[in-house]
């Protein structure tokens, strides 16, 4: 997918001015925090849970390296194979080629973000392959020529009426003429269309919620059951991966698990939990016959040591979008790549660079939600302000940031000069604010006035309360 | 493709600051491998023993999972045809080799029992369970001969036996019993939450999306004893 994240504030406006979005959103907004929290408050090892996630993470990342050669050893051993790719062409073309091999002509998927991230349905098409998405978000967007807002929503930005008329545009071709309305009634028609696909494909793809060091096996974490009809019934399974996913037992798993789903959806556990280990064993009447980890790097080996490493962490519960307000406002597309909402504001600078995706590491009120529900402990706000550094380093900022920053250090550095200045302005401010204690519009700050008022300081800045004794009743 | 193994392995050894790790490390994380230690086991899933059956059957109905209750084997293919006929369903079922199932009185009972993988069409499948984890009502199965595992997931109705003795607390446990039984993995593994569902339209949750619409378990508890490990 051709990130488009130069354009977020563009993306942004039109965003908070399309009606149909805000109503989706609403549903993104009205269902998941509360699900998560009442989840959560039954469970009251969850904090402690946290902290055993984040450590399990970080014992793995320190080794990664060792359990990645353990993994592969594993998979072998199975009679699997796996296949290294430092980048979306070489993950894409390593496909292709097993696809090839077996004279595939249709392929079914499961949900992946890491395929979106490398574009494979656009590769696979332009190679005479059809991709065929299985999960039903993933195959309304599919039908639209979309991509996903969010990554375990991904039709979480459509209402009802635009899949209704996604499927009365693309089912007629199955023998469906009948233009259905009942979300009941949709996905009833979208599986029996994609029950005659999972029957004919000859390769199926699924992603890797983890993939376990001891035992070789990779995990997929699904509601439908799409990935596991993906990947048992086609003669060939490949697996992509990318290579943080790699958790050393089935123990440390056990951990993951009892965090993933709590965080992301607010169930128990997920319905379906898949462990595959290898191709299909001689005495087995069903499985796939072939079984292919693809391993991708795409930048992230070069996170590990630096200060993004803790985002290598991430197991891709969405918490912190579904409770960013940035999100809730504005839906994934406007982020402009796969990966939206802080967690993407962190990964898509280090995936597709911070001259394309320096906006979006602005894009956030450092409210702390996101930390604060994140499983796994990322921080978050921390990474985001370390893209903003960078970015100001390698004078990537807009002018009239740089000069801003530049005028207040200058006024910093001089106390005298700081409070002089403050005093006067917060003098000021209060005396336009009059009696109501707000202003209506102020030169400079029209980006916060057009929308909403802005309290006026009290009229004494900090040190002068300091300097009057009101310090409190601490002397 | 060794080039890229080779190339993404020194990337992560150069950001760790080092080469290949030490052998005596090595034998550190293998032994961890080989002897998983648990991690932090919500106290949920160490209830007492006489517990754990409760607290799946609470947890499974949660999920949206039915439950009937069987004290003997040979009531099995009586509570199959019920349950089938209850759904308006035809007293058919496709299953594997389950050395349980195969010595029971299905003719007798009526129903038709085809011993294979699923296919699309079947109406309903009926597998039995390696174990059953109280903690979240979760069913586990193994792929092979006995279950395979496309019955988990092609036909609209599942049922699956599972034998109260078989109910274990936590996940960790039922790892620990498939170690101690089987040595290693089978090709799949599926640990089942209820039937299929997805919220993919609106938020609106709907059952059955592609696997099972409905999930009944046929809960084989002999006696209060037997159902107490």
């Amino acid at each position: 997918m051709q990130p488009v994240s130069h354009a977020f504030k563009e993306n942004a406006r039109r965003a908070l001015e399309d009606p149909a979005l805000q109503r989706a959103l609403g549903n993104l907004r009205a269902g998941f925090p509360s699900r998560r929290a009442a989840a959560i408050a039954r469970l009251p090892e969850f904090d402690a849970l946290r902290d055993c996630g984040r450590d399990l993470k970080e014992h793995a990342i320190a080794h990664l390296d060792f359990y990645l050669e353990q993994f592969e050893a594993r998979v072998q051993e199975r009679g699997g194979q796996v296949h290294w790719a430092r980048d979306s062409e070489e993950a894409c073309h390593a496909v292709l080629e097993i696809c090839r091999r077996v004279g595939a002509k249709m392929v079914t998927k499961g949900k992946s973000m890491v395929s979106e991230e490398i574009a494979l349905n656009e590769y696979l098409s332009a190679n005479g392959i059809e991709p065929v998405e299985t999960d039903l978000g993933e195959y309304i967007l599919q039908l639209r020529g979309e991509h996903p807002s969010h990554i375990i929503v991904p039709a979480i930005h459509l209402n009802r009426d635009q899949i209704s008329d996604a499927f009365e545009a693309h089912h007629g071709q199955y023998g469906y003429n009948k233009r259905l309305e009942e979300p009941s009634e949709l996905m009833n028609e979208a599986r029996q269309v994609l029950r005659r696909k999972f029957i004919a494909a000859d390769v199926g793809i699924t992603g890797a919620n983890f993939c376990i060091a001891e035992t070789g096996s990779t995990v997929i974490v699904t509601n439908e059951g799409n990935g596991d009809l993906t990947q048992l019934l086609p003669k060939v399974h490949v697996v992509i991966s990318s290579i943080e996913k790699v958790v050393p037992t089935l123990e440390d798993v056990c951990t993951f698990l009892r965090l993933l789903s709590r965080s992301a959806t607010g169930q128990e556990l997920t319905v379906y939990t898949t462990f595959s280990t290898g191709p299909r064993r001689p005495e087995d009447p069903d499985g796939p016959e072939e079984f292919h980890v693809v391993l991708v790097d795409n930048g992230r080996s070069q996170m590990v040591g630096t200060e993004f490493q803790p985002m290598l962490r991430c197991i891709r519960c969405a918490a912190c979008m579904n409770y960013c307000p940035v999100y809730g406002a504005i839906g994934g597309h406007a982020y402009g790549w796969v990966y939206p909402g802080p967690m993407g504001a962190v990964l898509t600078p280090q995936l597709v660079g911070i001259e394309e995706a320096g906006h979006l590491p602005n894009a956030s009120t450092f409210c702390g939600r996101c930390e604060a529900v994140c499983p796994v402990h990322i921080p978050l706000p921390k990474m985001m302000r370390h893209w903003r550094e960078r970015e100001f380093e390698r004078h990537l900022s807009p002018r009239s940031v740089r000069m801003g920053l530049a005028g207040w250090a200058f006024v910093a550095r001089r106390p005298a000069l700081y409070r002089r200045l403050t005093g006067t302005a917060v003098a000021v401010l209060r005396a336009l604010a009059g009696r109501s204690g707000r202003l209506r519009s102020l030169p400079l700050a029209t980006g916060w006035t057009a929308w909403r008022d802005l309290p006026a300081p009290e009229g004494r800045t900090f040190m002068q309360r300091w300097q009057r004794g009101e310090g409190g009743g601490a002397s | 493709m060794s080039e890229a193994r080779s190339r993404i392995l020194d990337t992560i050894r150069r950001g760790l600051g080092r080469g290949p790790l030490p052998e005596a490390q090595q034998a550190t994380l293998r032994e961890r491998l080989t002897n998983p230690p648990r991690n932090l086991i919500p106290a949920r899933a160490l209830a007492a023993p006489e517990r754990l059956l409760g607290l799946f059957r609470d947890m499974a109905e949660e999920a949206a999972a039915g439950i009937t209750p069987l004290s003997r084997e040979s009531e099995i293919p009586a509570a199959v045809v019920n349950w089938l006929e209850a759904q308006g369903l035809p007293a058919s079922i496709v299953t594997g080799e389950a050395p349980l199932l195969s010595s029971l009185a299905w003719e007798a009972a009526g129903i038709q029992v085809q011993r294979r993988a699923a296919r699309a069409g079947d109406q309903a499948a009926l597998s039995v369970a390696f174990a059953g984890i109280a903690e979240t009502g979760t069913l586990m199965l193994l792929s092979g001969p006995e279950n395979p595992s496309s019955l988990n997931f092609l036909p609209d109705n599942h049922l699956v036996v599972l034998a109260a003795s078989t109910v274990v607390g936590s996940y960790e446990d039922a790892w620990a019993e498939l170690r101690r039984q089987h040595g290693s993995l089978p090709r799949t593994v599926n640990l089942i939450t209820g039937p299929s569902r997805s919220a993919d339209i609106e938020q609106k949750l709907q059952m059955g999306a592609h696997g099972p619409i409905r999930l009944q378990i046929l809960l084989l508890a002999p006696s209060l004893e037997a159902a107490v490990r």
